[in-house]
């Protein structure tokens, strides 16, 4: 199996890949919650039992095909700041980490499948694709359900579905969601009516990090509520349709500046390229909303010679865990911030200074590159 | 849809399992920050609000014969004990999976060879013989004072909802919305 190190050193899978509308949507999650028959879920029950659970299971997991050289972890193995690291990777739920004795996780080798054993369900199977790919990282997990279903008899009931800790889980046990980047609806003051509209039709929009999280870095995750009474692929297709309607709005909203508010654009583009490039000290609000800027410069071509695989591996590399886990021990937060201005400033050395853009401007020197 | 306590746009909305029915306590995001709902964990929001006021009644309610969860635990966390507990505690789930869900009936995937008493790779740890489980005791409701008005009830959920006890303001807006059928949600 593979060490931690290897597994952090790596990009995951969903960061390297291109996926539908990957400038506006980072990534796609599918998550199955599951539960063995004939045991109480985690939250009711003793220590032991949550043990011997996972001691039965784990290699049961292990032995997956998708898992072949994955990484597999016991969380009494774990430090707090590793098991921080995974859930800023997504990899793991901030409920998840905040548990020791008798969890654990299996990651396959592209960080694409996580299975979680003893969350609030003894198993949440989570798949995550690049870009609007919802069926996909259903594919993921669906697959991987199936296989685990050869050798664990999972609590099913013919009316309610599978059965999950929480009754909102229950049926499908399945929760899709989508993150996308949404700076243009922010910057014209839309994004309100989009979130309260996408409310309205039963879906939860989110910050960075799920439920009760900010929404920093103009980053917002949209997923289904409801789990029983329609079938998966109904569910799927109805937030990919949902987040076709957000994608649109977004791109209207990116058009909208580019010819409006150029002035504007171009000044909010340039102001964070100029501190992301040149700060030494950046709290993690600052580095994401900054980041957020630059990103939209890279994709609406202000900025050149910006990855956007890059972008996405510094907005890991900047969160508190993986900081601490780079300088190999606890950091204040002033150190914290110190740091992520430097590893921020390295990163982005090799960008092009914001130009123009590239239709019709007149002025192409209007732009801080003063390096 | 109007804050309980305020007359700001309700932004944070409290859902509560009381007796079988989900019922819910609207705030706005000030008064939810007065009162602390907007806490990060969930969990813990549902234990601190109905923790103190439910320790009446115990001794008659229904348990789960599979592991012992008891119908005030439910209503204290939400979750269910066991997968046996769905069983146990079938009566009145499906009002409340009316508004969780779109619908009472899984359509989606099954697995294929049946589920539950499938490749029995782990030993159960109890037989899983036919348990008639006691049907669950409804716990009586308070009865809602004939009589009262509109206005009462307002009034004194609004003192609960500054007292924060939730529990009750949760019942007495049920009991509001009861005697007011069609309130308007402007």
């Amino acid at each position: 199996m593979m060490r931690f190190s290897t597994l952090i050193k790596n990009p995951a899978d969903w960061m390297k890949g291109a996926g539908p509308h990957s400038d506006i949507v980072m990534t796609s999650r599918v998550r199955l919650a599951r539960n063995l028959s004939g045991f109480p879920f985690p939250g009711f029950s003793q220590e032991r039992q949550r043990i011997d659970l996972l001691e039965q299971v784990r290699p049961v997991v292990e032995k997956l095909p998708e898992m072949t050289d994955g990484y597999s972890e016991d969380y009494t193995e774990l430090s707090k700041i590793r098991k921080q690291v995974l859930v800023e990777r997504h990899l793991v739920s901030r409920e998840h980490a905040a548990r020791s004795t008798g969890c654990a996780v299996v990651v396959d080798r592209k960080q694409s499948v996580s299975i979680m054993i003893n969350e609030e369900d003894h198993f949440r199977i989570q798949g995550i694709r690049p870009g609007l790919n919802l069926k996909s990282a259903y594919a993921l997990v669906d697959r991987v359900d199936t296989e685990l279903e050869d050798g664990l008899p999972f609590a099913f009931d013919p009316k309610l579905g599978y059965l999950t800790a929480c009754p909102t889980n229950l049926g499908t046990g399945m929760r899709a969601s989508v993150m996308l980047h949404l700076p243009a609806l922010v910057l014209t003051d839309q994004i309100n009516p989009v979130i309260k509209a996408v409310g309205k039709i039963g879906l939860a929009v989110r910050g960075l990090y799920g439920e009760g999280t900010e929404a920093l870095g103009n980053l917002f995750q949209i997923s289904n509520q409801h789990t029983l009474g329609e079938a998966e692929a109904e569910i799927i297709a109805q937030i990919e349709k949902v987040i076709e309607g957000v994608v649109r709005s977004e791109q209207n909203a990116r058009e909208k500046l580019r010819e409006d508010h150029q002035t504007m654009l171009q000044d909010q583009v340039g102001r964070a390229y100029a501190v992301l490039r040149h700060a030494y000290i950046l709290s993690s609000k600052e580095a994401l909303n900054l980041l957020s800027m630059l990103r939209l410069g890279a994709d609406l071509d202000i900025v050149g010679n910006c990855d956007r695989g890059l972008l996405d591996m510094l907005l890991l590399e900047i969160q508190p865990a993986h900081l601490q886990l780079n300088a190999a021990r606890e950091l204040s937060p002033e150190e914290r911030d110190a740091m992520r201005a430097e590893i921020t400033r390295t990163r982005l050395q090799s960008l092009d200074a914001p130009g123009s853009l590239s239709q019709s401007n007149s002025n192409p020197e209007g732009s801080p590159s003063d390096t | 849809m109007k804050c309980d306590v305020c007359e700001n746009e309700a932004t944070v909305f409290l859902t509560q399992i009381i007796n079988g029915q989900m019922t819910t306590v609207n705030l706005c995001e000030a008064c939810s920050k007065a009162k602390g709902v907007t806490e990060e964990t969930g969990f813990g929001l549902a234990e601190a609000f109905l923790a103190p006021s439910q320790r009446a009644e115990d001794s008659m309610e229904a348990v789960c014969n599979a592991c012992g969860f008891t119908a005030s635990q439910f209503k204290k966390i939400g979750r269910m004990g066991c997968p046996e507990c769905y069983q146990t505690f079938r009566e009145g789930l499906d009002g409340l999976l009316r508004n969780m869900h779109k619908g009472t009936r899984h359509v989606g995937k099954r697995p294929h060879h049946g589920g539950g008493d499938a490749p029995q790779l782990l030993p159960r740890q109890r037989t899983s013989a036919v348990r008639e489980a006691p049907p669950p005791q409804p716990v009586p409701a308070p009865a809602p004072p004939a009589a009262i008005d509109v206005a009462q009830l307002r009034a004194a959920l609004d003192l609960a909802v500054k007292e924060e006890r939730y529990e009750d303001a949760a019942k007495l807006k049920a009991e509001i919305e009861q005697m007011q059928p069609k309130t308007p949600q402007k």
